[in-house]
């Protein structure tokens, strides 16, 4: 239904994405990829694969940042998938009611048998995370792996999006996010998780936790006294020490 | 209108195989879904002590590896010019018969002339073994072009090196820095680790010229200038050492600092250990006053002091000399900081961060164990400071006593094998260096007397001639790369064009993409590979033997084509005697079991290799009556092979009943029961076996039992290499084999038995100003070399590549984003579109290594972004080094190993004419796809098939 | 924002179809119709010309044209499908109210449909209008002034077209011309303005906020996420060059206003006649081709935030 749900969803599922632990392998865009091209959602379809401009759907792509000039910066990789928005445009806009807001979960899913490829929903999504599936004329995005996450074929333990259950470095973390005791939202709280683009108020549901700038620890320099010490008065200082075999 | 119904549970897979992910050599666990038949899905398996159930961004695309256009189809005989990629298709007994009629001929006249080298390290176990049986000394795999610095620089230093043989100890590290690492091999085990480490909290440090991949997330990066780390390591070692800050219990009872070294200048024993008559080491005792064996337990070792020996020779212990060298000012940060390219301040402030964790930060693990020499320790001490290094140090000409220089830090800081600190993978540490030697030519028709590969360990072992000229192809083990552990594969084509040492007969290649991105000059490769000799008309290099699974640049020059299967096609064999998976915790192998069937006549390399074997007749290969003795292919030999009693290629469910593991007899049902334990097996060690294996009873025990290491004695691990030393006493004239004229100098300067730092050969060129500037490539971690540029999904991410500067460098040279420049070194020069960052080192330019592809390979469309805009930094690396004039040029390598010096590059760059933007230059001929391969898809929609609710 | 020509041609043509039949609705309900019988009816049949073939034409960028008629389902909350009911309700109404001012002269019923055809007619170009104005991630259309210029150009260009047409039939009157001109005047005017706006304004979002990093300083693109171009920056990475851009606004201004209102003032001197119908004409056809211009910029000109996450500076 195009119309959002008029009651915010009792459960806010969605993703956590750590920017201060993402190494930007791809590892979630090629497994989202993987798992998706044969998911409710299939085919991803890619064009030219082998040609000048391959070209193809996908629902998380990582992108790389420098924030900051010089030495001071740091390189931050990026992943950018659909955030779930509450206040969901992409769903709004939409004229045929393919576009919905799961009620239960806020998940947001396009219905491919009502699209009609107007393509209205990717531009009101100020995130990019409409994909078009030429091919197949209807409009795709990440399904936060509905068909994963909630499937009795699959252990418990797999029951995740694939894209967490990839992440090498454990960047990302699943969960709800309406639930203020679950460990996604601790770890929201704890680590000053942000929106993305806050001032469009698209109220989204995946947060994003900030790279840490880590001061140097307090060291003692072992040389704080430096060129003071004469190393030729070293040797007569170890002399006297006596050691174990 | 009711909510839209999808089917939230519907069925994966009818059938779901384990297997051994090989998008890369990180060699992890992989859960294969299958549903009717296809390829479904492929995730980690969460019981694998590689990767836990993770994956990455290249194990996830290994679908499309199988659905690749590029798969070779069926065996290929050359039919027109070398490099033209014309090929007539014929059958596997011809092809067969072929090589076989070929390696005939040379094994019954001279085996030497068999060049037989593997770019991949898969399979050296076998492959190896292979040549030895053959008769050729001419072998090596990827180690010599990749890190043989790495492994030789740990092997004879700590007894196990950084690579995959060892690990930082991840859950209790509190400082970990890392060294010239964007990827390496053991790809999920350190991304998984710097997860971990990050959660933590714990401190992360990466030396690296460019701040991405894991620089991007450490907690400091800094930005040294290429081929400096070895001088920002021994500043810090001086400034520990000048505040007193390393750890001498641990010096004096686990490291040969204590060990006595003659000092008798200018005689043949200078600088070696002082010797009892037994050879075993000596060391002052300090409460005795006299001299004692260093192996004893419980002597009370002075570190520094001069002695005199029973001979009336002086002796100081190595910390002494070590002490001496390192106080220098020489090393001061102040002095080191220009060169380096970092503030002295910062240097201080993390040796003042390393001795703070090293010491105050020390950790004590309630875990009794045992020393080698019976002493019981209620706990385990750990330094959780760690390190790992990779190719950013041991791809330079100075990269062997960098990568000394790091073990020497280690051992100082008394972090190797503690808790939190470096730890061995089993079957590491081995003897310091182990006890293989290689094995040189041998006689017609004969077998080697031992492995190809090995480790000498004085100049009697090289494999040289009387003139001391050498006897290997890629003159491995010579005086111009004694130490080289693995082999000089960068030099073969080079040398083998040359007829330098002699002329071969047959290259043959598995799995290496040489006349592309793992060559140097790749314009000049190309030519050595077409060249012919003007009097006979023939190939300079007369017959190229190829295997590979895909249409790869090297497949036009080859003779003849081996079509090999991919990795879900065969079985494999990730051995012990190989390079293993263990972890810290424990070994582990692994074996693949083939998931599909292949869908073109191709066969496994290995099976190939083992029937030709039986073909030739090749000791081991063939019983009595010369029938195959390994009829099943590689399945069979990895069952049924032993090395010597017991030993075979697999450790886990030997004997009868598949009870034993490490040693114990052939089991029929090996494979049945890898397939049932996920395709691996690992063996946990004892807790109190877990640390402190170079002295660890309990652990040295199990080594023994395992077939490891043959006796249960410590490794002492080795601050002053004495091997280095005999070297050096050869050039200053001692000894019945020593270096020719022209290598005395050169010898006597790098084998010193410390680490020393030195510019790399580049630099010191006289020609250097001219090139100002230093020219790295990094690994991207979403490709793998030059394989994934036929996947579909991997090249969507990263199908042309960039020279990446310092935007302050680019403001200065009026250079922007998007511009194409011009790249040259003194080999030559390339083009390619520049990309401005901020966190580069200032004097350094990069780009991702094997993006670019020759037009046509790997069955893309000739106008594909590889080949247009995608370019190598390789055109531009001279495999020789400049030499200032000299006669016969130097390989362009460390002169202590052979190790490739990719990153010595040394380049000037150039905004180009608008008239030569648009693509890369040189542009090389397109190569046209040989018979068989199929069309190219337009489209890849084929999961439509396993969508839920359809059919 | 990519300029899709159906979506282009569809708003100029529907545009000025609409804004005729607003001009005749009104005229019908005020009886101002002009005095030839076939004048109003031809200017009727002309704008249904128009407001179909622009309807026809924006499906064709649809992925499943066929399915267009779900467009409508969604206008609790969709501009688009508000659109498409309002221009299929208003299309039965046009043509009977078409109908009954051809052959139903005399009747009245068809002059209070007038009414209901003006209204419908403003409201469908008021949510053509509204589909763009509602966009946040794209600030060039998520402005103020996007729903005066669509409503104004449209009522500008439906009087050219009208104008013209009574011409044909020796119908303009002096009142009718300066309403164009006026209309003109007004359009031009709040265009200016529209660009003004853009030009000066500044987008909520930046890289700094689209990634959150701002905190630790400028933040810019170092690796695409993929090398070739994709859906998303076909679509919506679409970038015109400054200075074309600048003449596209000139040529924009010259066709659709400065040409048209010469043609008419020209007309209006001439005052009546073939040469005035034919000036009217042009001014007609300048003032199409001068908004199928203002419309490829209206696209090309617009960013779209997620080039924020592509190396845009600011959007
Ligand atoms: N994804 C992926 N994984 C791979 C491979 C692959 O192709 N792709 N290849 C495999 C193979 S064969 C190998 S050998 C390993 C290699 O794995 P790595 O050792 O990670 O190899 P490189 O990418 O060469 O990375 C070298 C790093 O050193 C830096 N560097 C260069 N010069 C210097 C220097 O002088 N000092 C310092 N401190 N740093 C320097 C470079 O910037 C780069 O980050 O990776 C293996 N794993
Ligand atoms: N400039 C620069 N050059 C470098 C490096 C660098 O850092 N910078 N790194 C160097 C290093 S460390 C290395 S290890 C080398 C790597 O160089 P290579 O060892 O040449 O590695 P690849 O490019 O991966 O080529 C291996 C070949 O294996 C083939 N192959 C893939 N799978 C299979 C299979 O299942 N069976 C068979 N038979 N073949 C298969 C591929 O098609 C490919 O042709 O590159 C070196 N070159
Ligand atoms: S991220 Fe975009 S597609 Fe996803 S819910 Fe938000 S607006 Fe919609
Ligand atoms: S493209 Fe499909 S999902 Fe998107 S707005 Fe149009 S009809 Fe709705
Ligand atoms: S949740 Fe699923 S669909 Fe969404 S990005 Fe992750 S893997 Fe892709
Ligand atoms: S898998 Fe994890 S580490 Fe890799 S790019 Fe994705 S979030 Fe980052
Ligand atoms: S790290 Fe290598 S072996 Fe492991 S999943 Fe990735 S590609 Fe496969
Ligand atoms: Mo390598």
């Amino acid at each position: 239904m195009t119309s959002l749900p008029d009651q915010p969803a009792q459960r806010r599922l969605g993703l956590v994405i750590d920017l201060d632990t993402c190494v930007g392998c791809h590892a979630c865009a090629t497994s989202c990829k993987e798992w998706n091209m044969g998911g409710v959602a299939a085919p991803l379809t890619d064009l030219d694969p082998y040609g000048a401009k391959p070209d193809g759907v996908w629902f998380n792509r990582v992108h790389g940042f420098e924030a900051g000039e010089g030495g001071a910066g740091r390189t931050v990789h990026f992943p950018r998938s659909c955030l779930h928005c509450e206040n969901a445009a992409c769903v709004t806009v939409c004229p045929t009611g393919a576009s919905y807001k799961r009620a239960e979960d806020g998940i947001v899913l396009v219905n491919e048998d009502l699209c009609i490829g107007c393509k209205l929903c990717s531009w009101a999504c100020p995130y990019g995370a409409r994909e078009f599936d030429e091919a197949e004329g209807v409009m795709k995005k990440c399904t936060l792996c509905v068909d994963r996450i909630y499937n009795e074929t699959l252990a418990e333990a797999d029951r995740k999006p694939a894209c967490v259950m990839a992440c090498p470095t454990g960047a990302r973390h699943f969960g709800d996010l309406a639930d203020e005791g679950s460990d996604v939202s601790r770890l929201v709280a704890a680590r000053g998780g942000f929106d993305l683009m806050p001032e469009l108020d698209y109220r989204p549901t995946n947060k994003y936790l900030p790279p840490r700038m880590n001061a140097s620890p307090a060291a003692v320099a072992p040389t704080a006294s430096g060129e003071a010490i004469r190393p030729e008065s070293k040797f007569l200082q170890w002399v006297d020490r006596l050691f174990s075999r | 209108m009711a909510q839209h119904r999808i089917d939230l549970s519907s069925r994966v897979s009818d059938e779901v195989k384990t297997t051994t992910c090989y998008m890369c050599a990180c060699r992890c666990g992989i859960k294969v879904h299958l549903r009717d038949g296809a390829l479904r899905y492929i995730e980690g398996n969460p019981d694998h002590p590689v990767n836990r159930g993770v994956i990455c961004g290249k194990g996830a695309s290994g679908l499309m590896k199988q659905f690749s256009p590029a798969k070779l189809r069926k065996p290929l005989l050359r039919v027109g010019e070398r490099g033209e990629s014309r090929f007539r298709e014929i059958e596997w007994d011809e092809a067969l018969g072929i090589a076989a009629e070929w390696l005939g001929r040379i094994r019954a006249s001279d085996p030497k002339r068999l060049a037989f080298f593997t770019g991949r390290d898969q399979s050296q176990a076998l492959t190896g073994w292979w040549a030895q049986m053959f008769g050729t000394p001419n072998y090596a795999a990827h180690g010599g072009f990749c890190s043989v610095n790495m492994a030789a620089a740990g092997l004879y230093s700590i007894g196990g090196s950084f690579w995959e043989f060892g690990e930082p100890d991840f859950e209790h590290t509190r400082y970990f820095m890392m060294f010239g690492v964007a990827e390496d091999h053991a790809s999920n085990p350190i991304k998984i680790g710097i997860g971990k480490l990050k959660g933590r909290g714990a401190r992360f440090v990466s030396v690296n010229p460019v701040r991405t991949g894991y620089s991007a997330v450490a907690d400091e990066w800094v930005g040294i200038r290429p081929g400096t780390d070895g001088l920002f390591v021994l500043s810090l070692i001086r400034e520990l050492l000048l505040a007193d800050q390393v750890d001498f219990a641990y010096l004096a009872r686990y490291t040969n600092a204590p060990w006595l070294v003659i000092q008798d200048e200018g005689a043949a024993g200078h600088g070696l250990f002082a010797r009892d008559e037994a050879g075993r080491p000596l060391l002052w005792d300090a409460a005795l006053g006299e001299l004692a064996d260093a192996m004893r337990p419980e002597t009370k070792p002075a570190l520094v002091g001069h002695y005199r020996l029973a001979d009336g020779r002086r002796a100081v212990p190595v910390f002494q000399l070590l002490a001496e060298r390192y106080l220098s000012p020489d090393y001061a940060p102040e002095k080191v900081a220009p060169i380096i390219g970092i503030p002295a301040e910062t240097v201080r402030r993390i040796a003042g961060e390393l001795a703070e964790a090293a010491f105050r930060g020390e950790i004590r693990i309630e875990q009794p164990w045992t020393d080698w020499a019976g002493r019981r320790h209620d706990h385990m001490i750990g330094r959780p400071v760690s390190f790992h290094a990779m190719r950013g140090i041991s791809a330079h000409s100075n990269g062997f006593h960098t990568c000394r220089a790091i073990h020497l830090l280690q051992m100082l800081l008394g972090s190797v094998d503690v808790p939190g600190g470096f730890r061995f993978r089993p079957p590491f540490p081995r003897p310091i260096p182990p006890a293989i030697k290689p094995a040189g030519p041998v006689a017609p028709g004969q077998s080697l007397k031992g492995p190809p590969l090995g480790f000498v360990q004085a100049p009697a072992d090289l494999l040289v001639d009387e003139a001391g000229e050498a006897l290997r192809i890629d003159k491995a083990y010579s005086w111009e790369a004694p130490l080289a552990a693995h082999g000089l594969m960068h030099m073969v084509i080079a040398n083998a064009h040359a007829g330098d040492p002699y002329p071969i007969d047959t290259l043959m290649m598995f799995m290496a993409n040489m006349s592309w991105n793992s060559s140097m000059n790749v314009p000049g490769t190309i030519e050595m590979l077409t060249a012919k000799d003007p009097a006979s008309g023939e190939y300079r290099i007369p017959r190229i033997i190829y295997s590979d699974a895909f249409f790869s640049e090297m497949v036009a020059y080859a003779d003849l084509v081996l079509p090999d299967t991919t990795y879900l096609e065969r079985h494999d064999c990730i051995s012990l005697l190989d390079r293993p998976i263990s972890d810290a915790d424990g070994p582990a192998d692994a074996i693949r079991q083939p998931i599909v069937r292949p869908d073109r006549d191709v066969r496994p390399f290995q099976d190939v290799l083992l029937d030709l074997g039986a073909r030739l007749g090749l000791p081991g290969m063939v019983d009595g009556e010369g029938r195959s003795k390994y009829p099943g292919g590689l399945a069979d030999y990895m069952v049924n092979h032993e090395r010597k009693p017991g030993l075979g290629m697999l450790a886990g469910f030997r004997g009868a009943g598949g009870q034993a593991k490490g040693l114990g007899a052939p089991n029929p049902h090996q494979i049945e029961a890898y397939v049932a334990n996920g395709c691996f097996w690992h063996d946990e060690l004892p807790h109190e076996a877990r640390y402190y294996k170079h002295a660890n009873r309990r652990y040295l025990d199990y080594a023994v039992a395992m077939g490891f290491i043959d006796r249960a004695e410590p490794v002492v691990l080795q601050l002053y290499s004495e091997p280095l030393q005999t070297f050096r006493l050869a050039a200053e004239g001692h000894g019945e084999r020593q270096p020719p004229a022209r290598h005395r100098a050169r010898i006597r300067t790098f084998f010193d038995p410390l680490p020393i730092w030195y510019p790399p050969f580049e630099e010191q060129d006289s020609n250097a100003g001219e090139f100002p500037l230093h020219a790295i490539t990094q690994r991207p971690m979403i490709m793998y070399h030059s394989w994934d540029s036929q996947n579909a999904w991997q090249r969507q991410i990263i199908s042309s590549n960039r020279i990446y500067l310092a935007r302050t460098l680019g403001e200065r040279l009026g250079i922007a984003d998007d511009d194409w420049i011009r790249i040259t070194s003194r080999q030559g020069s390339v083009r390619a579109q520049a990309k401005l960052m901020e966190g580069v080192n200032p004097d350094t330019i990069w780009t991702w290594n094997a993006i670019g592809k020759r037009a046509g390979a790997w069955n893309l469309a000739a106008d594909a972004p590889e080949a247009t805009k995608g370019f190598l930094l390789n055109h531009l690396i001279p495999e020789f080094q400049s030499g200032d004039g000299a006669a016969a040029p130097l390989s362009n390598s460390d002169p202590v190993t052979g190790q490739a010096a990719w990153y010595d590059l040394k380049v000037r760059i150039e905004k180009c004419l608008p008239e030569e933007a648009g693509t890369t230059d040189p542009l090389f001929a397109p190569l046209a796809p040989p018979p068989g391969l199929p069309e190219r898809a337009g489209r890849i929609d084929f999961g439509r098939r396993f969508r839920p609710g359809s059919k | 924002m990519h300029p899709a020509y159906s979506v282009i041609y569809f708003t100029v043509a529907s545009g000025a179809g609409y804004g005729l039949l607003f001009l005749l609705g009104l005229q019908a309900a005020f009886d101002l119709l002009p005095a030839h019988p076939w004048s109003a009816p031809a200017s009727g049949l002309f704008a249904l010309a128009l407001v179909t073939t622009g309807l026809l034409s924006s499906t064709l960028h649809l992925g499943h044209k066929l399915r267009a008629w779900r467009a409508v389902t969604q206008w609790r909350s969709s501009w688009l499908s508000r659109e498409g009911v309002l221009a299929l309700i208003g299309l039965p109404v046009a043509v009977a109210f078409l109908y009954g001012m051809a052959f139903q002269n005399d009747a009245g019923w068809w002059r209070a449909l007038g009414l209901a055809v003006a209204m419908l007619s403003a409201l469908t170009v008021h949510a053509t209008a509204m589909i763009y104005a509602s966009l946040k991630p794209i600030r060039h259309w998520n402005n103020p002034l996007t729903v005066p210029v669509y409503l104004l150009l449209a009522l500008a260009s439906g009087g050219v077209a009208d104008l013209a047409i009574d011409a044909a039939f020796g119908d303009v009157t002096l009142a009718s011309g300066l309403l164009g001109l006026a209309l003109l005047a007004a359009g031009i005017a709040v265009k200016r303005g529209y660009w003004r706006s853009v030009d000066a304004g500044e987008a909520p979002s930046s890289p700094e906020s689209a990634t959150g990093l701002g905190a630790i300083g400028r933040v810019r693109l170092l690796e695409r996420p993929h090398t070739e171009e994709n859906y998303l920056l076909k679509e919506m990475g679409y970038q015109v060059a400054r200075r074309h851009a600048r003449r596209l606004r000139l040529v924009a201004q010259v066709l659709g206003f400065l040409v048209p209102a010469l043609a008419l003032a020209a007309a209006l001197m001439l005052s009546g006649g073939v040469l005035a119908a034919l000036a009217l004409f042009l001014a007609l056809a300048a003032m199409l081709a001068g908004l199928l211009v203002e419309r490829w910029l209206f696209f090309a000109e617009a960013k779209h935030t997620v080039t924020l996450y592509y190396g845009a500076g600011r959007v």
